[in-house]
């Protein structure tokens, strides 16, 4: 075999392969569980002589973020990575990355926020900056954080928002599983050379980042913003399109999985839909039209597309590893947005069951089992613990 | 009927700090290397230095997609013999399913002690004196690499020669070619001791 491209690693180390394959030329870092084997692998690299990259180490996640957008601003090709309070430390900056349109890629190993205090994993972390204006894009496993990454990269460059490519934080950060890589060469060239525009070192041309916008000018400024967010659903598409035809890999804005003539079809995404789809293999084994949609694509969000895709079934099933306390899950709330929210014709029944389950907080297990009794409709309540 | 029916699953259980992760992920990349398919991941607790743990494998010729803890295993690796005193080591472990453990107690008195917290495993119990082997070989308590002689023979699920391959890719440059090549002596040993 080729050992050369086929690896087992865990998902961290996945994310460090890909980052260590783009290059960034800047890095600012700053460590927390579960996310700490991506920077101190990358580290490694670093320090090896294997890439060239400016590793900033600051003494914060909020001045990781205000590191990175300066050296964004500045044009240089960005990247870091946080999980849980470290990103809600970066909360107020995450914003003014977005509205810079600064290009930043941040890998997030999701996990739990406190209090209590839990260093496991759920999505409660990377809910909490949904509106922040950052592209959002869910994987399932090793391999897709390596995928996604690239893809990553090359989108926020592209559509000029900062990426967020979320992992399951332990789950699969720490998990190892069999990954292919692409050769360096054809990740270089895929994502290419980083040609800053507007960059605060071109002394020649002057410009000015994060000013004053008032009554005037601000509300221009968020409209662009939502603007270039739309434009990221197209953008999203075309390089993934790209990545298929180097790595024969596919990625859309979600995965359909056995959806064809599925009278229910659960939604969810992460490690537990790769968990999910065994529990689907058997059920449909024994007859049961069972389908799942696994969400990739979460900012923006697809919601005509879903609709789209869920409309034959009779019962949609929604899990979310987080809530939205006092109001519905984020996961449920955009299937319902899907189906209402759409310039649909109000006036027609949507004439389904869409029900919410929430599960994995703080890194509690889920079990086949568990799933298999929520499909089947014997699970009661709506925690699955 | 086991619920993964194409994938080998072990459930390794040891102490914090005892090596069990590093021996499920040399074993993964031993699989790896013989073409397969592989998981590998600890129980994500806090790990303290001498908790007990747990540590996930499993090993198929198809994807592994599920991503739940082990729950039913086909082999049991049981990295320090005391914890036989506060955990369940052979839960949901068949009658023609396997359990290894670190020990020097025979195989009669280790199904006893077992017995002593309401276990009723049935099947072949593997005793080995890892850490003896170990010491004796290595110099150092090192059990976590002489199971994996004794992993190869009782599973059958990887070669020796891809263990020991593996072992010398990953260790030679960090522990130095004298020290690798006894710690492979001592797999050997592990493997050869019924």
């Amino acid at each position: 075999m080729n050992k050369k491209n086929k690896l087992a690693l865990t998902g961290g180390a996945a994310a460090a392969e890909a980052l260590k394959q783009i290059e960034p030329e800047v890095m600012p870092i700053y460590p927390i569980t579960p996310q700490t084997p991506i920077i101190e692998t990358y580290a490694g690299f670093q320090a090896n002589g294997e890439v060239d990259t400016e590793i900033i180490k600051v003494e914060s996640e909020h001045s990781a973020m205000s590191a990175a957008i300066g050296a964004s601003a500045a044009g240089a090709r960005t990247a870091t990575a946080t999980s849980s309070q470290g990103l809600a430390l970066m909360h107020e900056m995450l914003y003014i990355a977005s509205g810079m349109r600064l290009p930043i890629l941040m890998l997030v190993s999701a996990r739990a926020l406190a209090a209590p205090i839990n260093i496991h994993g759920d999505h409660s972390d990377v809910m909490g900056c949904r509106d922040s204006g950052w592209i959002q894009i869910f994987c399932e496993n090793g391999q897709e954080v390596y995928d996604k990454t690239i893809i990553g990269m090359r989108l926020a460059e592209k559509v000029k928002l900062p990426v967020m490519v979320i992992m399951d934080g332990f789950n699969t950060s720490h998990s190892v599983e069999n990954l292919e890589i692409l050769e360096t060469k054809i990740v270089k060239e895929f994502v290419g050379r980083f040609e800053a525009i507007n960059s605060l070192l071109d002394t020649d041309n002057p410009v000015s980042y994060g000013p004053v916008a008032l009554q005037n000018s601000y509300f221009e400024f968020r409209i662009d913003e939502e603007e270039a967010m739309e434009k990221a659903f197209e953008e999203y598409q075309k390089i993934a399109k790209e990545f298929e035809k180097i790595s024969g890999r596919k990625y859309e804005f979600f995965e359909k999985y056995q959806t064809e003539d599925a009278e229910k079809i659960l939604v969810l995404t992460g490690s537990a839909s790769g968990t999910s789809k065994v529990v689907i293999d058997k059920l449909r084994e024994s007859g049961e039209k069972v389908g799942l949609l696994k969400i990739g694509l979460f900012r923006p969000f697809p919601h005509k597309e879903i609709a789209e895709a869920l409309k034959n079934a009779k019962e949609i099933i929604v899990l979310d590893r987080a809530q939205s306390i006092g109001t519905n899950p984020p996961f449920y709330s955009e299937i319902l947005n899907s189906f209402v929210g759409t310039g649909r014709d109000l006036s027609v029944p949507i004439n389904k069951k869409i029900k919410s389950y929430i599960y994995g907080l703080g890194g509690r297990d889920i079990f086949q089992k568990q799933i298999e009794d929520v499909i089947l409709g014997k699970h009661k309540g709506k925690y699955i613990k | 009927m086991k619920y993964h029916k194409d994938i080998f699953e072990v459930i390794f259980f040891a102490r914090g700090g005892q090596g069990a992760k590093t021996t499920a992920e040399i074993l993964a990349q031993s699989a790896l290397f013989e073409n397969k398919f592989v998981q590998a991941f600890p129980s994500f607790g806090p790990e303290r230095s001498g908790a007990p743990t747990k540590t996930y494998l499993r090993i198929s010729d198809s994807e592994i997609r599920t991503h739940e803890p082990v729950v039913d295993p086909d082999l049991v690796v049981v990295l320090d013999d005391t914890l036989l005193d506060s955990q369940e080591v052979a839960f949901n472990l068949d009658k023609n399913e396997f359990l290894i453990i670190n020990t020097q107690m025979p195989e009669h008195k280790v199904r006893e002690k077992m017995m002593e917290r309401g276990g009723n495993f049935s099947g072949k119990i593997y005793p080995v004196d890892a850490s003896g082997i170990s010491m004796k070989i290595i110099g150092a308590p090192r059990p976590n690499t002489v199971i994996l002689g004794k992993f190869v023979k009782v599973s059958g699920i990887v070669k020796l020669e891809s263990v020991i391959e593996e072992f010398r890719e990953i260790f030679e440059k960090k522990i130095g070619k004298e020290a690798c090549d006894k710690n492979i002596l001592a797999i050997e040993k592990a493997y050869d001791t019924i």
